[in-house]
């Protein structure tokens, strides 16, 4: 199976947030009402009405120093997403292609998927009533562009080729090899590789991956213990119970009548 | 004495207009989140997507109700037929607390209108699925459980008397949901292996919450029983209380075991000599709210006096509270900006306008429906 990805080579990345505006204007999305967060970054975080952020921080250059560290901050689209686990009703899939997609008219509100997420991906929409009808809004990956052949709207406009799309396979052979090739512009790692049983964001980078925010994530699904306690304990627990306290109740109710015969 | 006067006022009481009142300050507000959103009346955002009312109303508010199904297995299902006397105020707390969680969630659930909409879309390896489902059947057998009280008011005999033939199918299908529902609720923090801090994440999480449930069963049926002896000037029944209580230091020795087991298994005993939030609320609760009602309820002396089985079992309720807002909320770190999260005020009124109503239909089934029956032995001491 085919699996798209998207590879974030952040050595070259200038921290144009070209990315950032593109998003917004293929799907349309409102500006936000934002503050000061100290740094150029703007706004503090995705939300509802901005589903990419490019994230500054300043790291130390090992030259008494600071740098400019850029991550780009969105949905993974997780292999094995933990919010296609949690939701409860199923309003959000994994594509055979490669993006998590949510569909608002299942969706209750439960926020377990915001939860779920190791990277606080998904966001809510605070400021909606009843009847309008709040959602859960994330990356879509662009999956309408990518159905016409179009790229995803942050890479298509990428001036520097930091932003890159293709299949998963062929973007980690291609990040390997510029790891290889240039082992001095490079953390020897390519997150998303196996994180969290593998994201189809792969990111490569100067920094080490902890001092962007990332998460250290094993090589399992997040919801590797979840899945195992509703397939295999709470089936267990559930007969279980049933025939258990069917069973002490007969023993119990037999103990007494025995018990009331004798005194009789 | 005089009966039967023509002239007799409708006199409310005032702490019925205080519960009113605070009823309706939450309707107010309830509104607000409905016409604006959730954002416009609490301090919930992207990073904090749960607060209060999961912590507190949702995860506290479904175990304090787990009296219901702790007498009910003692009386129907144990043969422990001593204890008939608080079983239909633990069903009325238990049925009442579910409502309370359910009226709840109608604020905080994004959707509200279509919260049945987990009856026709399924995703069964989602632990919410299980709640959802959970709150769902138990509320029903809750309300079959106590509705022989309203059939017995109006003399219903023919609906009284099926629902009694039921009882013992009843009883059991409500152990077992309410055992899947109680440990469920620790499911849903296990999918945070990374976000929970190490010391309070586990795998065994609902086994601690099944367990606390347990332990907390009998303690609300004390702290219930004690408080509507006092309100409603009846006798209290110390000694089925103290009876109930005996059972407590065994399910608390069992969490603790648990608790314990589960950091040694892990090799991650070793966290709790470093102190930081994490281990300092851990020895908290083992020291304050596990190991003190244990020895407290395990002397004789305790078990005897009203006042300090009352507060013993206030201990057991402060550990399900503790425990719950230490998992849920305290020791979960998001990965982003740490946002510190504290409740906005209006989130508080609706908590506390849920509570109102759930205390003011307590007081109302204990005025108009046969709920508390005739104790004869041994009287109340002070």
């Amino acid at each position: 199976m085919a699996k798209v990805a998207i590879l974030f080579d952040a050595f070259k990345c200038t921290g144009c947030r070209g990315c950032q505006v593109a998003c917004k204007q293929w799907w349309g999305l409102p500006a936000e009402v934002t503050h000061n967060t100290g740094s150029y970054q703007n706004p503090p975080r995705v939300s509802a009405n901005t589903w990419l952020v490019m994230e500054f921080r300043e790291v130390d250059d090992g030259d008494g120093g600071a740098r400019w560290a850029f991550r780009r901050k969105a949905c993974m689209h997780c292999l094995e997403p933990a919010c296609v686990s949690a939701c409860p009703v199923g309003a959000l899939h994994k594509t055979a292609e490669g993006p998590v997609l949510y569909h608002g008219d299942r969706c209750i509100g439960c926020r377990y998927c915001m939860i779920a997420c190791p990277f606080d991906v998904p966001t809510f929409q605070w400021d909606k009533g009843l009847l309008e009808g709040a959602v859960i809004q994330k990356c879509r990956f662009c999956s309408d562009r990518l159905s016409a052949g179009l790229k995803p709207a942050c890479v298509h406009t990428c001036p520097t080729g930091a932003l890159e799309f293709g299949e998963r396979d062929d973007l980690i052979a291609v990040a390997e090899a510029r790891i290889r090739e240039h082992p001095e512009r490079y953390v020897d790692h390519v997150y998303g590789k196996e994180e969290a049983g593998g994201t189809s964001l792969l990111y490569i980078g100067p920094h080490r991956f902890e001092e962007l925010g990332m998460p250290q994530l094993g090589p399992e699904p997040i919801q590797e213990k979840t899945e195992g306690i509703m397939t295999k304990a709470t089936p267990t627990v559930l007969v279980g119970m049933l025939v258990g306290l069917s069973g002490i109740y007969w023993v119990v109710k037999r103990r007494q009548e025995m018990m009331g015969k004798k005194r009789g | 004495m005089i009966r039967g006067i023509a002239l007799r006022r409708l006199s409310i009481p005032p702490a019925v207009i205080v519960l009113l009142g605070l009823m309706a300050i939450g309707a107010v507000v309830a509104l607000i989140r409905y016409v604006y959103g959730i954002g416009a009346i609490s301090n919930l955002d992207d990073s904090t997507g749960w607060g209060l009312w999961i912590s507190f109303d949702l995860l506290c508010g479904v175990a304090l109700a787990a009296g219901g199904f702790v007498t009910a297995s003692f009386v129907y299902l144990f043969g422990q037929e001593q204890y008939r006397p608080v079983l239909r105020p633990a069903i009325l707390t238990g049925f009442l607390g579910y409502l309370m969680v359910i009226v709840a969630l109608m604020v905080d659930l994004g959707r509200p209108e279509r919260i049945w909409y987990l009856i026709i879309f399924w995703n069964y390896h989602s632990v919410m699925f299980e709640v959802g489902w959970c709150v769902m059947l138990y509320t029903a057998v809750l309300a079959l459980e106590f509705s022989p009280m309203v059939f017995e008011r109006f003399g219903l005999e023919a609906p009284r008397r099926l629902i009694h033939a039921l009882i013992i199918p009843l009883a059991i299908a409500g152990a077992t949901l309410s055992t899947l529902h109680q440990s469920s609720l620790g499911s849903l923090y296990t999918i945070l292996p990374d976000q929970l801090n190490k010391i309070w994440y586990t795998p065994l999480l609902p086994l601690m919450f099944w367990l606390t449930a347990v332990a907390v069963g009998p303690a609300m049926v004390i702290v219930e029983s004690s408080i509507s002896s006092r309100v409603f000037r009846r006798g209290l029944e110390l000694d089925l209380l103290g009876g109930l209580a005996r059972v407590i230091p065994f399910v608390l020795a069992a969490y603790a075991a648990v608790k314990i087991g589960d950091l040694a298994g892990s090799g991650e005993l070793d966290m709790l000599t470093k102190w930081n939030l994490a281990s300092g609320l851990w020895w908290l609760e083992m020291i304050g709210f596990v190991l003190l009602p244990i020895v407290l309820f395990s002397l004789p002396a305790v078990r005897r006096s009203s006042t300090w089985l009352l507060f013993s079992a206030l201990l057991v309720v402060g550990d399900v509270v503790f425990s719950r807002f230490a998992v849920s909320l305290i020791n979960l770190s998001r990965p982003d900006f740490s946002v510190r999260y504290w409740p906005h005020p209006m989130e508080f009124a609706i908590t506390i306008s849920v509570i109102s109503a759930g205390v003011l239909a307590y007081g109302l089934v204990a005025r108009y429906l046969p709920l508390f029956v005739e104790h004869a032995p041994e009287p109340a001491r002070k």
